[in-house]
C-alpha cells in the first residue's frame, strides 16, 4: 500500500461502491421476503427478491418528483444529493482491494469529517420541503447523530491510537499480527453501532420511522427518493468497508491475495447489519441517548484508556 | 503547482466572503446557517492548503456538526413555525456595521503591516506538530486552565439551567427508585 492508485481509480470508485450497494441491498430484500413472506420456493423466487431493489430503483428514475408548497428546494437539493456525495468522499480513504484511492495522514479524521456531512444532508432534506413529518424525521436524526457520534469518534480514534497514526494504511499495517477487533472490542462493538447509527439503518431507522409514514423520505419521490436511498446504502456500504481497514486487519490474512480478504471481510462485516434490521426492533431516540451517554462514552473512554497504556508500554 | 495553488485560494476565499455575506442576506435561517457552514468549509479548504491537514479536515468536521446543531438552536430562538416564515439576519445595522468596517480594516491593516518573513520558509516535515508546539509549549499551563475553565462552565451552566436535579428525580430522601423521569428511557436509574 505504498503507492496511491491510478488516477483511473477515481472513476472506478462510486460505480464499485453502487454495484456492492446494490448487491447488499439485494441480499437486504432477500432477507426482508424471507422475514415477511417464509422462505422463498426456489433459486427462481430468491432471485426475483434479490433484484426487487434494482427494479425499484429503475421504476423511480421514470417518476415525476414531488413538488411541496413553500418548499426550500435549493437545501432539498443540496441535503439529498450530499448523502451519496458524503459516502464516496468517505471511501476515497477506504483501502479498496489493496490500496486507498487517497491515503492521507489524517485519513481517519477525513473519514469523520465525511460522514459528519451525511448527517447535516438528513436533516437538510427533512428540512427543505416544508412538511411536517419529514421534519420530524429530520429532527429525530439529529438527536441520533448526537447519540451515536460521540461514542463513534471515540472509537475511530482507539484505533488510531492503537496504531499510532492516523493514516489508514498505517492503521491496516500495525494489525499484521494481532486484529485491533480482538484487543479492542469494546471499541469495535461501539463501531458497528454507530455504523448502523450513522447510516439510519436498522434499529436506528427512527428518522425514516414507519410511525411517520417515511419520515425524513415521505416528501422524496422520483430521481430525489433513489438518490437518498441509494445514498443510504453507499454509506451503509461504506461505514461497513472501514471497519475492515480500522478493525479487522485491512487485507492481511492467509493465501487469498489482499483484494479478495478486504472484500470477503467488508461482505461478512455488511451481511451482520443487515441481519442485525431483522434481529433488532427500532430503538427510540431517547431510549438510546442515555445509555449512549452513560455507558457507551465511558466504556469507549475507558477503552482509550487501556489502548494507551498498551502503546505506552 | 503553486500556481494552481494560489488560484484555489482565490476561488475559497471569494466563496468564503461570498458565504459569509449571504448569510445576512437570506431571510431563513436554515438558509444563513448553511450559508456560514458554506463559508467556514472554505476556511478550512484554505488551511489545508497552508499544508495543516489536520487543522483543515478537523475545521470541516466540527463546523458541520456545530452547523447542524447551530441550525436548530436558531431555528428555534427564531419563534417562527420550522423558521420557514421570513425573517432579517440584520439587527442595529448601522452600529453593526460600523464595528465590522473598523475590525476588518484592523485587521487588514495589521495583515499589511506586519513584518512577514522574507523569502520561503523550509515546510516542516510536520506542520500540525510544529503549529501546535508554537502555540502550545510556552503556554501549556494557560491552556490547561482554559481548557478546564471551560470545561467548569460548561458543566455549571448545565448545572444552572436543568430544572429538574437528583431531588426531584429520586424524592426528598434520595431513595426512591427507579427515578421519577418525564420520559422513562434509557438506564432506568
Amino acid at each position: 500500500m505504498d503507492d496511491p492508485a491510478p488516477w483511473w481509480g477515481a472513476l472506478v470508485l462510486p460505480a464499485a461502491l453502487l454495484l456492492a450497494a446494490v448487491a447488499a441491498a439485494g441480499f437486504g430484500a432477500v432477507l426482508t421476503g424471507a422475514a415477511e413472506q417464509g422462505p422463498g420456493g426456489g433459486a427462481r423466487a430468491v432471485g426475483g427478491r434479490a433484484l426487487a431493489p434494482l427494479r425499484e430503483g429503475l421504476r423511480l428514475l421514470g417518476r415525476p418528483p414531488r413538488r411541496t408548497t413553500a418548499a426550500d428546494r435549493l437545501l432539498g437539493r443540496l441535503g439529498v444529493a450530499l448523502v451519496p456525495v458524503a459516502a464516496v468522499l468517505a471511501a476515497a480513504v477506504l483501502p479498496w482491494g489493496t490500496r486507498p484511492l487517497a491515503d492521507p495522514g489524517v485519513g481517519i479524521v477525513w473519514f469523520n469529517a465525511m460522514e459528519a456531512l451525511a448527517w447535516a444532508a438528513v436533516w437538510l432534506a427533512g428540512w427543505a420541503p416544508n412538511s411536517a413529518l419529514s421534519l420530524i424525521g429530520g429532527y429525530r436524526f439529529l438527536a441520533q447523530g448526537l447519540a451515536y457520534e460521540l461514542p463513534h469518534m471515540l472509537a475511530v480514534t482507539t484505533a488510531g491510537l492503537g496504531a499510532g497514526s492516523l493514516r489508514v494504511s498505517e492503521v491496516v499495517d500495525a494489525q499484521r499480527g494481532l486484529w485491533f477487533a480482538v484487543w479492542m472490542p469494546a471499541a469495535f462493538a461501539v463501531y458497528l453501532l454507530s455504523a448502523l447509527a450513522m447510516a439510519f439503518w436498522g434499529p436506528f431507522d427512527h428518522p425514516l420511522g414507519q410511525d411517520l409514514a417515511g419520515g425524513a423520505a415521505v416528501e422524496l419521490a422520483g430521481v430525489d427518493r433513489l438518490v437518498f436511498l441509494g445514498g443510504r446504502w453507499l454509506l451503509l456500504v461504506v461505514t461497513a468497508g472501514f471497519a475492515v481497514p480500522l478493525f479487522l486487519g485491512g487485507g492481511h490474512g492467509p493465501l487469498l491475495p489482499d483484494g479478495l480478504w478486504t472484500s470477503l471481510k467488508t461482505a461478512a462485516v455488511l451481511a451482520l447489519l443487515l441481519v442485525a434490521r431483522r434481529a433488532l426492533p427500532t430503538l427510540r431516540m431517547d431510549r438510546y441517548l442515555e445509555p449512549a451517554w452513560t455507558v457507551l462514552v465511558p466504556l469507549a473512554l475507558l477503552q482509550a484508556l487501556v489502548v494507551a497504556v498498551v502503546v505506552l508500554n | 503547482m503553486p500556481v494552481l495553488d494560489e488560484v484555489l485560494f482565490v476561488v475559497l476565499a471569494l466563496l468564503a466572503v461570498g458565504g459569509a455575506v449571504m448569510v445576512f442576506r437570506f431571510d431563513s435561517m436554515a438558509r444563513a446557517t448553511y450559508a456560514l457552514l458554506t463559508a467556514l468549509l472554505c476556511v478550512g479548504g484554505e488551511v489545508l492548503l497552508l499544508g495543516l491537514d489536520y487543522l483543515g479536515v478537523v475545521i470541516v468536521l466540527m463546523m458541520t456538526i456545530e452547523m447542524a446543531l447551530m441550525a436548530v438552536f436558531m431555528v428555534m430562538y427564531m419563534m417562527n413555525p420550522a423558521g420557514l416564515v421570513p425573517m432579517s439576519m440584520v439587527h442595529n445595522p448601522r452600529l453593526a456595521l460600523a464595528v465590522a468596517g473598523t475590525v476588518f480594516a484592523a485587521l487588514t491593516v495589521g495583515a499589511v503591516l506586519a513584518p512577514w518573513p522574507v523569502g520561503r520558509a523550509r515546510q516542516p516535515v510536520d506542520p500540525t506538530r510544529e503549529l501546535g508546539r508554537a502555540l502550545m509549549g510556552p503556554q501549556m499551563l494557560t491552556m490547561m486552565t482554559l481548557g478546564m475553565a471551560l470545561f467548569a462552565t460548561i458543566v455549571v451552566s448545565v448545572v444552572l439551567a436543568t430544572p429538574r436535579g437528583r431531588y426531584q428525580r429520586f424524592g426528598d430522601d434520595l431513595r426512591s427508585r427507579p427515578a421519577d423521569d418525564p420520559l422513562p428511557a434509557g438506564t432506568r436509574r
